[in-house]
């Protein structure tokens, strides 16, 4: 195709959802040189301008890319888990159009040549955007601070140890209390470790009844009720992970109440599924926080409902077959989750009646807000990463045939309403789904 | 030596005495491998006791050798020490005429799946009938077991069950009280991270026991009471009026640290005395997995006390239900890896 001198594209008569703006109509967008150039109902009051690419949407929804704020890749260290490319594979299909990665790698994102490396890395193999977590302490060792300040000019959008606790309370006041000088976010896995004690899913009932050892709600809970201490000394900005218990949710109701730069995320399997799933040993459900009881998975959902869960990330941790199956204990925690994230968020429209437009911010204005991207949002001026879905077409859940390498969905096999059949960045389109019979 | 017919007629197995006397003769197991007590009925538990009864006779002649499993092959795949299970088993399999193997498998921390599974693999192409397996983590067997062709007995598994244990412990307060339904049973000591305790819950709740578990509050597992059970922390108060003491073994690893305190206070509240046991029925029976820690969670004198103490009859009964088990499993049925199957 020979490229036009300047690349325009429209796509007319889409349900057009910006969440940013409230915007939940049919219109058209004009696409120029990658970016937003116009969007609303009457853009084009006499006939699209000459030299435009147009593609008719006839009522499919188009939204902001997917923003995830919380996936693992393998890269380095675990390439056959997953790499860049296959990472990136899956999150167009998903409809992600911007992707984080955690620093929880082999060697540890914890220094400026390795936040290179993954924007390196991530640029030749991808087109999707690829934002690097860099790790809060040296080696995710939780004890000495790495150098924020060079690590976010190095393009590490967010301070985390992925998913092991910031668990010193001193350190815990450190990192935050330094992060303030950059105004970076400090991502925290809020699960006290010593509480956790080598747990392998929820406490209660069903982990007495299968001989496993439970992570108590408690363990979350006071993680969480201690960093909120902790921001109210430093005034940083503050992210809470993945939250699942209805106990930790009314903590940070709380807190937001009171005005703290607090926000909090949480992953559609703690929605989506209970601790019931792990019965029979099921190991793909043994995820980190682990499922819990069906009253918190309420409270989650009702905490996306009223804001007070900020973020809906995939949670996406690839693992190979050798590292789930094994007995439980032994398992790997994890689940793959970007290519069922965006047909989850649309289940909890659609099941759990939460207005589409609030699903859809958790995944797109939100996490781009908190980490000070300029995508996730459809307006003139803005980048134009797009994902295009038909939220009514069934389709079931088939794991062999992810994109990503790996393979440990705990919805493998169920049925699913919506996917995206079109993703775009920067005005490029970068997945076309193709009609299956 | 040599092999004796059955001497006990093939239809005796299973017009147990017990029960009504038109039940049907050798309809088949209705299960595949015995994992744990849990997915057990009523009538699938009174069957094996009924047939254990039989084995008890025969185990006490000198000849002791059937045929029902002769050709057929026995595996004891242990990843975890034991020789009271292991030894039962054994002599269960060749009591039946089954050719019985023992393999210990050291599992290393790192490794002990992949051992798991690669074994089990092994194993299979070896065609075995059965696979007695014991392996410290929850689960394991289930999982194993989903990758062999033969039928599987868990042997126990980390903290989730131990289900013969619970079969031989029901057959022996059957035959010394006659009855299951209506009994209260108390399960005393380290039930947190006890599989016995799990499997004897099931197994009792099943049979219409009123069950009791009595342990510090720090060794009672989270939702214990969902299992159907009364919880007690005061030992005197758990042990009233039961008609049966089921104690625990409590893991030397326990004795130390943020469990408990020390043997010594942990006797003292939680040990099995004279003293504690008058709280209970006069004729309560005193039972014990084995092996004792004599002096920490049973006194040396109630151990011992022959009028009240079945703990060795347990052993004995152990090897009847380990061979009703592993004839009801096996005994007619191809390994799967035959071409009738």
């Amino acid at each position: 195709m020979v490229a036009m001198p300047d690349q325009r594209f429209a796509y007319l008569n889409a349900r057009l959802l910006d969440p940013a703006s409230g915007r939940d109509e049919i219109g058209h967008i004009l696409i120029e040189d990658g970016l937003i150039a116009a969007v609303g109902p009457d853009i084009f009051p006499n006939r699209v301008p000459d030299r435009t690419e147009v593609i008719d949407l006839d009522g499919l929804c188009l939204a902001p890319g997917l923003v995830d704020m919380h996936a693992r890749i393998g890269e380095p260290g675990a390439e056959h888990k997953e790499t860049f490319e296959s990472a990136a594979a899956a999150a167009r299909a998903g409809g992600v159009t911007t992707l984080c990665t955690l620093p929880n790698t082999e060697p540890v994102i914890d220094n400026v040549a390795l936040v290179e490396y993954v924007h390196r890395r991530a640029n030749e193999g991808s087109d999707v955007h690829i934002r690097p977590f860099a790790a809060a302490t040296q080696g995710l060792n939780g004890k000495q601070l790495t150098e924020f300040g060079l690590l976010q000019a190095a393009g590490a959008v967010a301070l985390t140890d992925g998913d092991r606790a910031i668990a010193d309370a001193t350190v815990m006041r450190r990192a935050l209390s330094y992060s303030t000088a950059f105004d970076v976010l400090i991502v925290q896995h809020v699960e006290e470790p010593s509480l956790a004690h080598n747990g392998a899913m929820n406490e209660g009932e069903l982990a007495t009844r299968l001989g496993l050892k439970g992570i108590p709600t408690a363990a979350e809970t006071i993680m969480l009720e201690r960093d909120i201490r902790l921001v109210e000394v430093t005034g940083a900005r503050y992210h809470a992970a993945h939250l699942t218990t209805a106990k930790a949710l009314d903590v940070m109701r709380r807190a937001k109440a009171d005005g703290l730069p607090v926000s909090c995320g949480t992953a559609p399997h703690y929605f989506a599924l209970n601790e019931n799933e792990v019965n029979g040993y099921r190991t793909f459900a043994k995820v980190s926080p682990p499922l819990r009881s069906e009253d918190d998975r309420r409270a989650v959902v009702e905490a996306i409902r009223d804001g007070t869960i900020d973020v809906i990330s995939s949670g996406h941790a690839p693992e190979d077959p050798e590292a789930k199956r094994q007995p439980f204990e032994q398992a790997a925690f994890g689940a793959a989750g970007l290519e069922t994230m965006l047909a989850l968020g649309l289940q909890l429209h659609m099941s759990e009646d939460v207005p589409l437009l609030s699903v859809l911010a958790c995944m797109t204005c939100n996490p781009a807000r908190l980490l000070g991207l300029d995508c996730g949002v459809l307006m003139a001026g803005h980048p134009a990463d797009l994902v295009i879905f038909d939220p009514g077409a069934p389709w079931v859940v088939d794991s062999k045939k992810f994109r990503s390498k790996s393979k440990n969905s705990p919805f493998d096999e169920r049925p699913m309403q919506g996917h995206a059949v079109r993703t775009v960045v920067e005005g490029r389109t970068v997945f076309v789904r193709r009609v299956e019979r | 030596m040599e092999d004796r017919a059955c001497t006990i007629p093939h239809r005796a197995y299973c017009s147990p005495p017990m029960n009504a006397p038109d039940a049907l003769p050798d309809l088949p197991f209705p299960h595949r491998h015995l994992l744990g007590m849990q997915e057990l009925s009523r009538s699938d538990i009174q069957r094996i006791l009924d047939l254990s009864e039989q084995f008890i006779e025969l185990n006490r002649q000198d000849n002791k050798k059937l045929r029902d499993l002769q050709g057929r092959t026995q595996i004891n795949l242990f990843f975890e020490n034991s020789t009271r299970t292991r030894t039962s088993f054994e002599l269960a399999g060749k009591r039946l005429g089954a050719d019985t193997i023992n393999m210990s498998v050291e599992a290393s921390s790192t490794k002990k799946g992949e051992t798991l599974i690669d074994t089990a693999m092994t194993l299979n192409a070896m065609h075995p009938d059965v696979l007695v397996v014991r392996h410290p983590d929850s689960g394991a067997v289930a999982l194993l077991s989903q990758k062999v062709d033969c039928a599987v007995v868990n042997g126990g598994d980390g903290q989730h069950e131990h289900p013969t244990q619970a079969l031989l412990d029901a057959l022996t307060i059957r035959r010394r009280l006659n009855r299951l339904e209506g009994l209260t049973v108390a399960i005393a000591g380290d039930v947190m991270h006890s599989r016995v305790a799990r499997s004897n819950i099931y197994l009792l709740n099943t049979m219409g026991a009123r069950v009791r578990v009595i342990a510090p509050p720090t060794l009672l597992p989270s939702g214990i009471e969902r299992l159907g059970v009364e919880a007690f922390t005061d030992m005197r108060r758990g042990l009233r009026d039961v008609d049966v003491v089921m104690m625990l073994r409590l893991q030397r690893e326990r004795m130390q640290g943020s469990f408990l305190p020390s043997v010594r206070e942990y006797y003292h509240f939680y040990g099995l005395d004279h003293e504690k046991l008058s709280h209970a029925k006069p004729d309560a029976l005193i039972m014990h997995p084995g092996p004792m820690n004599r002096g920490v969670e049973i006194d040396t004198e109630v151990a011992d006390d022959i009028h009240r103490s079945v703990i060795r009859e347990q052993v004995e009964m152990g090897v009847a239900v380990r061979m009703a088990v592993l004839r009801l499993l096996v005994a007619g049925r191809g390994n799967g890896n035959g071409g009738d199957a």
